[in-house]
């Protein structure tokens, strides 16, 4: 542990090193290649200005709408697939055909039927998700053993408590990878949607910065993606593998 | 630990007036016979092999189990001993024939009837007091209550210190015991237990055999209790049925009317055994002979 967290540091610091050096050179100009100083400053009046405090809250609001919407309809989607051999022959196909199809390809279609409105985002993103999440929730169900089922019939759990109370936690080993590709897709198409079309939030920030040949602005909001991804990926998803695993006792690696 | 008296759940179903009447089976000899409480007519189960064949797992099974009974069932390994438990349970459909309990047809699971699952089926999610309590939580008993009824089955099978631990950090024979708290826990009038006591060291199993014992006469359920072990069937059982190999019939019944408490030693019992095992013996050379007949033919 300490080795690594030691590697970490050192590989980092190399790299920042290598990024002020150069940086020094001035070989190319900030508006190429930022200072990690000009960067700080960036993140600084961001922060300090308020923008990238509302670009935040903006983009976490419709990431939370979006994503939650993309689990309640995958797992419910997922289990009415598992549970009908016509829908499996049909819906579950093309479920995995459109897989294949880049979220950001909806926006075009949905800025024509939502127009460039909030809706029309929120569509992208559970375009982007609800796939995963359905798929996961499919084989959870299909996979899980019978036993689990049977079970909590015979004590008494029917109907919407047998769902919630046996066939949604049986699944969840299953369902937590998809939940957590869910998320990254989700992610990553809000911050295309965002830079596309004028709209607050992160991406706009980001064509902002390029709009304004502001380098710094850009690798500042940039950096921050990043950050918040690894935010969500550490507290939620690894809380979730962590328990997971404890309850269970699935090795780290199962 | 707790002794009979002192233990609060039992002492409720003592005071529960409206089982009273089969409390003490074995003392009401004079009173008029009961209807069954269960009973199988005619029930066969088949199932499609992989390779097209059906296998005739039960046939033509009749059975009248009396109110507070106690019936184990022996058998061949794969003569149909858990496929038959499930029919009565309610979680599959015999491909023939009904089950009546209380002289309705049985059409599904009901928290009246609890099996004791040969796998267990304890959900690896919840904790070990999760587990015993899931019943009494599904039938809305509030949550204080419902704690204090599953501690009390959870020191029944001696596991009370581990009430918070998850399933797979017990061994094999602390969650045959966990399971048989759970399905204590819903108080059934009818109890199905498929082998429960298979992986337990012979002590707590001589334990468990008393406890077993005293519950089903305070309480008076009525239990069918699979297992393949007749020394323990012939300690259990009013009554032992003994099933043949494919088709499942049943072959013979042995009444077995020794004077209670039993224990596994007893000179009786192991007499009992030995002319149930007797028969036995036929049924599981058969089963092997199927084995051996197969393994020819597929090679
Ligand atoms: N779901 C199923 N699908 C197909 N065949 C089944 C199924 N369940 C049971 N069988 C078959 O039915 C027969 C009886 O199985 P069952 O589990 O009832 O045996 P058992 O008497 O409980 O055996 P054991 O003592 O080994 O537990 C077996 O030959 C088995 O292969
Ligand atoms: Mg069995």
């Amino acid at each position: 542990m300490t080795k690594r967290a030691a590697r970490q540091v050192l590989f980092y610091a190399v790299l920042l090193g290598l990024w002020i050096l150069i940086a020094r050179l001035k070989i190319w100009p900030p508006y190429i290649l930022p200072t990690p100083k000009g960067v700080w400053e960036a993140l600084a009046a961001g922060f300090a200005d308020h923008s990238f405090w509302i670009a935040i809250e903006v983009s976490m609001r419709r990431i939370a709408i979006g994503y939650g919407i993309s689990v309640l309809l995958g797992v419910v989607l997922g289990l009415a697939i598992a549970g009908s051999k016509f829908l499996e022959d049909t819906l579950g196909g093309l479920l995995v055909s459109l897989q294949s199809l880049p979220s950001i390809c909806w926006l075009p279609l949905a800025v024509l039927w939502f127009g460039l409105t909030e809706k029309a985002i929120l569509f992208v993103v559970i375009m982007g998700s609800v796939l995963s999440v359905t798929i996961a929730m499919e084989t959870g169900r299909q996979q899980m053993p019978r036993i689990y089922a049977m079970a909590g019939r015979n004590l008494g759990a029917r109907g919407l408590k047998l769902f919630l109370y046996v066939l949604l936690p049986a699944s969840l080993p299953y369902l937590v990878s998809g939940l957590k590709q869910g998320w990254a897709f989700a992610w990553r198409s809000l911050i295309s949607g965002e830079m596309i079309f004028v709209s607050l939030g992160l991406g706009q920030l980001l064509m902002l910065g390029r709009d304004l040949n502001d380098m710094s602005q850009v690798v500042a909001v940039m950096l921050l993606i990043i950050a918040i991804g690894y935010l969500v990926d550490g507290l939620l998803f690894r809380t979730l593998e962590r328990r997971l695993q404890e309850k269970w006792g699935l090795s780290p690696a199962a | 630990m707790t002794s009979p008296a002192q233990h609060p759940a039992i002492q409720r179903d003592l005071e529960d007036g409206s089982r009273s009447p089969l409390q003490v089976p074995n003392a009401a000899p004079a009173l008029a016979p009961l209807p069954p409480k269960l009973s199988l007519r005619g029930i066969s189960r088949n199932f499609r092999n992989s390779n097209q064949h059906d296998l005739l797992a039960l046939e033509r099974i009749d059975l009248q189990v009396r109110p507070g009974e106690f019936v184990c069932v022996v058998g061949p390994s794969g003569c149909g001993k858990s496929t038959l438990l499930h029919l009565i349970a309610g979680l599959a459909q015999p491909s023939a024939g009904t089950v009546l309990l209380d002289g309705r047809p049985v059409d599904g699971p009901d928290t009246g009837r609890i099996l004791i699952f040969q796998d267990l089926g304890l959900f690896p999610w919840l904790t070990v007091i999760q587990n015993v309590e899931f019943g009494l939580r599904m039938a809305g008993v509030p949550k204080p209550e419902r704690r204090f009824r599953s501690r009390n089955y959870l020191r029944l099978v001696h596991l009370g210190e581990f009430e918070d631990s998850y399933i797979h950090q017990l061994s094999g024979g602390m969650r045959q015991r966990v399971a048989l708290a759970r399905a204590l826990a819903t108080e059934p009038d009818v109890l199905l237990m498929d082998e429960p006591f298979a992986a337990l060291d012979a002590q707590t199993r001589d334990l468990l055999h008393d406890e077993l014992e005293r519950i089903w006469r305070e309480t008076g359920r009525t239990i069918i209790f699979v297992t393949h072990n007749v020394r323990e069937a012939a300690r259990l059982g009013d009554r032992v049925l003994l099933l043949t190999f494919r088709p499942g019939r049943v072959k013979r019944e042995f009444t077995i009317d020794l004077p209670r408490p039993r224990h596994l030693e007893d000179v009786e019992v192991a007499r009992t055994a030995r002319d149930i095992l007797d028969e036995l013996r036929d049924e599981i050379n058969k089963s092997r002979e199927a084995e051996y007949r197969h393994d020819k033919t597929s090679r």
